[in-house]
């Protein structure tokens, strides 16, 4: 209603100002350089300077106390045939595949209970998200005394089931495992983007496949998933994004190392090591730009392959 | 009319015969939510316990769910290595300095971006927005060595100053907020003669409170939870984080979980009590944050 009064006046105030050049027009540039000033030089300092620098960096012998000499495509040579390298994104890509979906499906199977609008409903959600809230290294450390073989929760829970539980993150096989548990535990923010999708389903919709006999899983699959399917996409790609920055649990889980035997030595780790430890710069650059790629790489095909099916009449 | 008085009857009909379904599941969903709420709460409850322990309970197997004596050595032998109070105030520096930062630099660039009309509003929206594609680790080099010839390494600058330029996703966030806001309040104030720093500040900012207020959390929340930021710029034992400090400490003690359960506790509670009080802010920013068609 507003739009339509207000329509032609903004129209016809445009037209007369592209006409005369009006002092209205250049005040107008003026505040929305002071404005976007701030944001303006935070995007130099912060963003285009650092970017182009790591760019630089990445074909340069830099170190933390050499400055930085030309060498061309080394540093990338040197990392195709770098085996920890290779380790650690088979490590990345292990943890992305197993951890991003299930996060998910998580998170979906919390959101739909919650959905189901049951008493209490304030109460599991609270307690669903409080995982997500809390610093990461506290959490960390938790789950550090949970996954103990002998005195953790985990294994004794496990035992009154008469299984004898694995040495968790003290043994290679199951150290990942570990650690994708505990990023699971963490899903409560996507539970609660979901919980908002969820809110945007029409009932109606929903009443009508009832009285057409769609059971609850057809109705699921037919009015649920379409309507949620733009959420879903979103939350693919952000945790595709934050999947390969996975540090900081890693980094507290396993004491800096990536261990035991380089079991969950990710990217990010790597790159971090070998910046700030062995101080290669220019090294870890390259491995900064070449993760960019895969991530980007990675994204691209998402949206390739999902984007075609998600469904925004919904909102 | 036939079709639509036959739904009618149906949809009277289910709702007659539905009462017992309906039980069954709330029963099941019950059940299933109870079952996970205990799964997701085991950890906290150990945390807590663990922290309470005594060396017997501790070690004991099979394990002692709820300690047989309640102890505060832990608590005691934790803050003795572990400077509660003193990472407690460094950490509040840089999350309040960070937060103020944040919510005013992001506001008023995002005021730039949408409330005003000028040619390079969208370009810049735009370049500002594709930012946030790109990842930490790739500037976090650069930028160490940058804040390191300015002198800035092993003080709190590089932890704060870059949040008074404007955030990204915090600026994204409001432009999204000001652009609902109408037009005409700006008009009538230009009329009254007010220039856009008085708009800004006298009426766009009061009515984005609870905008601002998610910017504040989220911004909070990432300078209380940061390790890796801290992590690079700061050595000096005395200037680290509560996040920075637990972490060391962890290395320290490795498995000497009471002490360990215990500086955990410490650091958990001051967030729960803030989620407590705040948490319909909270759920309020994620859902802003979620996208929309």
């Amino acid at each position: 209603m507003t739009a339509t009064s207000a329509a032609p006046r903004s129209g016809s105030t445009h037209a007369k100002e592209r006409r005369g050049r009006s002092p209205q027009q250049r005040r107008n540039t003026f505040w929305g350089l002071v404005f976007t000033a701030p944001g303006i030089i935070g995007l130099v300092w912060f963003y285009a300077y650092p970017v182009l620098a790591s760019l630089y960096y990445s074909f340069t012998s830099a170190t933390m106390v050499r400055p930085p000499a030309w060498i061309g495509a080394t540093n990338y040579e040197s990392l195709a045939k770098d085996p920890t390298w290779w380790q650690s994104l088979s490590n990345t890509i292990y943890y992305v595949v197993v951890s991003v979906p299930l996060g998910i499906a998580v998170a979906l199977i919390l959101a739909l209970l919650l959905n189901l609008k049951v008493r209490g409903q304030s109460i599991y959600r609270v307690i669903f998200y409080l995982p997500a809230i809390v610093p990461l290294v506290a959490s960390a450390v938790v789950w550090l005394y949970v996954f103990n073989p002998q005195y953790g929760v985990l294994n004794n829970v496990l035992n009154w089931f008469g299984i004898t539980g694995p040495g968790w993150l003290n043994d290679p096989v199951w150290a990942m495992p570990a650690i994708i548990i505990f990023s699971t535990w963490g899903a409560g923010n996507l539970m609660i983007i979901l919980l908002a999708g969820l809110q945007d389903v029409p009932k109606d919709l929903h009443d009508q496949a009832m009285v057409d006999g769609a059971g609850a899983l057809a109705r699921f699959r037919h009015v649920t998933l379409p309507f949620l399917s733009p959420h879903l996409l979103f939350a693919l790609v952000t945790g595709l994004i934050a999947g390969f920055q996975f540090f900081t649990p890693i980094f507290v889980l396993t004491n800096g190392q990536g261990g035991p035997a380089g079991s969950t030595l990710v990217s990010g780790l790597y790159l971090f090591q070998n910046a700030f430890q062995f101080f290669k710069i220019g090294y870890a650059s390259a491995i900064a730009w070449v993760l960019f790629i895969i991530v980007a790489l990675a994204t691209a095909l998402v949206f390739r392959l999902v984007g075609r099916r998600v469904y925004y009449g919904g909102a | 009319m036939a079709v639509a008085t036959s739904a009618r009857a149906g949809r009277a009909a289910s709702r007659n015969t539905t009462w017992w379904p309906k039980l069954a599941e709330a029963i099941v969903a019950h059940a299933a939510l109870i079952t996970l709420s205990v799964i997701f709460a085991i950890p906290f409850f150990w945390m807590v316990s663990g922290a309470l322990k005594t060396g017997p309970d501790m070690n004991a197997f099979p394990v002692v769910w709820f300690p047989t004596t309640l102890t505060l050595e832990n608590f005691i032998a934790g803050v003795q290595v572990f400077p509660f109070l003193r990472y407690l105030f460094n950490t509040l520096v840089i999350c309040v300095f960070s937060m103020v930062g944040a919510a005013l630099s992001s506001s008023f660039v995002a005021y730039g971006l949408s409330r005003i009309e000028w040619r390079w509003r969208t370009p810049l929206f735009v370049i500002i927005l594709s930012t946030m594609m790109i990842p930490f680790y790739v500037t976090m080099v650069p930028l160490f060595t940058m804040f390191r010839a300015m002198g800035w390494v092993n003080t709190y600058l590089p932890l704060i100053v870059p949040h008074f330029f404007g955030v990204p996703f915090f600026i994204f966030l409001l432009r999204q907020f000001f652009l609902s806001i109408p037009k005409e309040m700006s008009e009538s104030a230009r009329l009254d003669g007010a220039n856009e720093l008085r708009i800004y500040w006298q009426i766009i900012l009061p009515l984005a409170k609870p905008a601002l207020a998610a910017v504040a959390l989220f911004q909070f929340l990432a300078s209380w939870n940061d390790l890796l930021g801290p992590l690079i710029y700061l050595s000096d034992a005395d200037t680290y984080t509560l996040s920075l400090g637990l972490t060391f400490f962890r290395g320290e003690y490795a498995t000497q979980f009471g002490p360990l359960m215990a500086a955990s506790t410490v650091v958990v509670i001051p967030v729960i009590v803030v989620f407590f009080f705040a948490q319909r802010t909270f759920i309020q920013g994620i859902t802003l944050t979620g996208v929309k068609g």
